[in-house]
């Protein structure tokens, strides 16, 4: 019990430093850093806010987090819903292999998606061959290019779906309802619980998310809040004052997120993913 | 990204849940079309955006390409590769890298089987121990990183704990000796959480008959442990360690912002390598062979792992 009470404390300590620190003034925070700041200041908030344009980023993760969750929460759940109520012939086949692609390591694909976000055609400057111009490279579309479709998703839309009751549907066809309707009248709306996995999971991934966005952006206009808060870092003296109030910021989402919705979380992560 | 796998739970209920009663002949042909619209959009998307990279990758691994030039890339064979064999650069990462996960891993699992047995107890706020244990999990890796460097600088948290002990202050990070533990220190704070959660499901699935049985029979603690528990836990167990097994193998967030892969290389993770080959030295030719050596070596290790640990049931 108290091995649980000490690692619980642990675990938490350095959030509390990351608070405390970015409400001490930056000529404190190189010295002994006091957990309660005895002049605490936002002025912290206003450098991250100025410059490293924390809020532009903070807003263009919400905008790729959000597309991706809704693209989800549609395409993916569509697909898990017909593996689960739909099935046709070799569609087992196919989901299997679509959920294989979940053990491919990032630095594989993540050359070639590189190459193709720089040769979308008619984007970004280039010809209808992709050729000539900059394609969706530094571009909120090219962050959320690869994360549109997320097969995780479509495993836990499957896995959701196949414990539904089948009458409904049964009754529905019965009154000629089409199986479209059937699917977004009838199951979707039920599928709550389903959805807020879903969303939970793609918008924390997609917020958290680092080394996809650095190699597709290069400009403030188009970075995430990660490579916000990492180039900013990478810009001369470390500032640990500004750096900790944008890291607060950035965090604030996730953490709202996970207050309301922890047994998404942890369904969702029982359900079938963990990460580092 | 959680790019995300599947655990052994989950797949059994595929296989009961999944199959459907046959539907009626007259409607099952149209169904059978609507099904596969239904899917059509996502496995589009996944051939797009999953397989083809695979291909266009492996491909490129053959070749000699610089994304500065326009020209195609140029066929070399197995050059890349075998440039690989002699290069120290990349013999050190995937030093590094082991050396990252065989650290991290056992530790991580170890401290979290020990959270997870204590907080599958109902007791007055266990509740809250769950989430305070989850939360490094949530939070980025970039953000925490920035943290940890914070407390591994010279008037850090670290230091300042280590001089109430009388120790000199030291820079964790700019050391070679002690750079690759400080982040491994690091990333076994923020795995817990996760791993303690899928044990915590682990246990949760065991049958509560079984342990009734076995104090029945007159077991102990410790025997009800080693012979219901430890058993019961082990297709969750199995399923940890491979995803840890890939997740670790491919640390990169963390070490770009605590050490830049310094001092000395002794951080330089595969990925890391990878990263700084492609889009600083813009040689994805042999960028893209590294990745394919790397994922032939998870693939190894996670089947490796699967064996010793399924095969010491038997």
């Amino acid at each position: 019990m108290i091995f649980l009470y000490l690692l619980s404390f642990l675990v938490l300590v350095p959030f509390m430093w990351m608070i405390s620190i970015a409400f001490t003034p930056e000529e404190q925070a190189f010295g002994q850093v006091a957990l309660i700041p005895t002049d605490p200041t936002l002025g912290n908030f206003e450098t991250a806010w100025i410059d490293a344009n924390i809020f532009r980023a903070m807003t263009n993760s919400a905008i790729v987090a959000l597309t991706v969750v809704l693209s989800n929460s549609v395409i993916a759940v569509m697909a898990g819903y017909a593996f689960a109520m739909l099935p046709f012939r070799g569609s087992f086949a196919v989901f299997v292999t679509i959920i294989s692609t979940t053990a491919i390591p990032v630095s594989v694909t993540l050359i070639p998606l590189f190459l193709m976000a720089r040769g979308i055609p008619l984007a970004g400057g280039n010809d209808i061959f992709g050729q000539g111009g900059s394609g969706l490279l530094d571009t909120l579309a090219g962050v959320m290019l690869p994360y549109l479709v997320l097969p995780m998703n479509i495993f836990l839309a499957r896995q959701y779906f196949s414990m539904a009751p089948t009458e409904l549907a049964e009754a529905a066809r019965i009154d000629g309802a089409g199986e479209w309707a059937i699917f977004a009248r009838i199951y979707l709306p039920l599928a709550r619980p389903l959805i807020a996995v879903v969303a939970v999971f793609s918008f924390v991934g997609v917020w958290d998310d680092f080394l996809w966005p650095l190699v597709v952006t290069n400009s403030a206009e188009a970075q995430t809040v990660q490579l916000a808060l990492a180039r900013f870092l990478a810009t001369g003296n470390i500032q640990y004052g500004p750096l900790m109030a944008g890291a607060v910021l950035a965090t604030i989402p996730v953490v709202i997120l996970f207050l309301f919705n922890q047994r998404a979380f942890v369904s969702g992560l029982a359900d079938g993913s963990v990460k580092g | 990204m959680s790019v995300n796998s599947v655990p052994p739970a989950a797949t059994s209920t595929v296989a009961a849940g999944g199959a459907r009663p046959p539907l009626p002949r007259r409607r099952w042909k149209r169904q059978h079309v609507v099904g596969m619209l239904f899917v059509l959009p996502a496995a589009l998307y996944v051939l797009t955006f999953q397989f083809v990279p695979v291909i266009y990758g492996l491909v490129l691994s053959f070749t000699d390409y610089t994304p500065l030039r326009r020209g195609g890339p140029d066929f070399v064979g197995l050059e890349n590769y075998a440039g690989l064999l002699t290069d120290p650069e990349y013999g050190n990462a995937l030093l590094v890298t082991g050396r990252y996960v065989l650290t991290v891993l056992p530790i991580t699992v170890a401290i979290a089987l020990i959270l997870a047995l204590l907080v599958n107890r109902p007791f007055r706020g266990v509740g809250i121990f769950r989430s305070a244990l989850y939360l490094p999990h949530i939070v980025s890796l970039t953000s925490v990183s920035l943290v940890w460097l914070w407390m591994y600088s010279q008037n850090g948290l670290v230091n300042e704990v280590l001089n109430l002990f009388g120790a000199t202050d030291q820079l964790w990070l700019l050391d070679p000796e002690s750079a690759l533990n400080a982040a491994s220190a690091m990333r076994i704070w923020k795995a817990l959480g996760s791993n303690m959660v899928l044990l915590l499901a682990g246990l949760q699935s065991i049958p509560n008959e079984l342990y009734e049985a076995g104090r029945v029979d007159g077991a102990g603690r410790w025997a009800l442990f080693r012979y219901i528990t430890l058993p019961g836990l082990r297709p969750m167990l199995v399923y940890v360690v491979v995803m840890d097994i890939i997740y670790l193998s491919q640390g990169f967030a963390e070490i770009f912002i605590l050490t830049r892969g310094g001092p000395l290389g002794s951080t330089t993770t595969v990925n890391y390598l990878i990263y700084t080959e492609a889009f600083q030295y813009n040689d994805f030719g042999s960028a893209s062979a590294m990745a394919f050596v790397l994922f032939a070596l998870i693939i190894g290790f996670s089947v490796l792992s699967v064996r010793s640990l399924v095969g010491r049931q038997k």
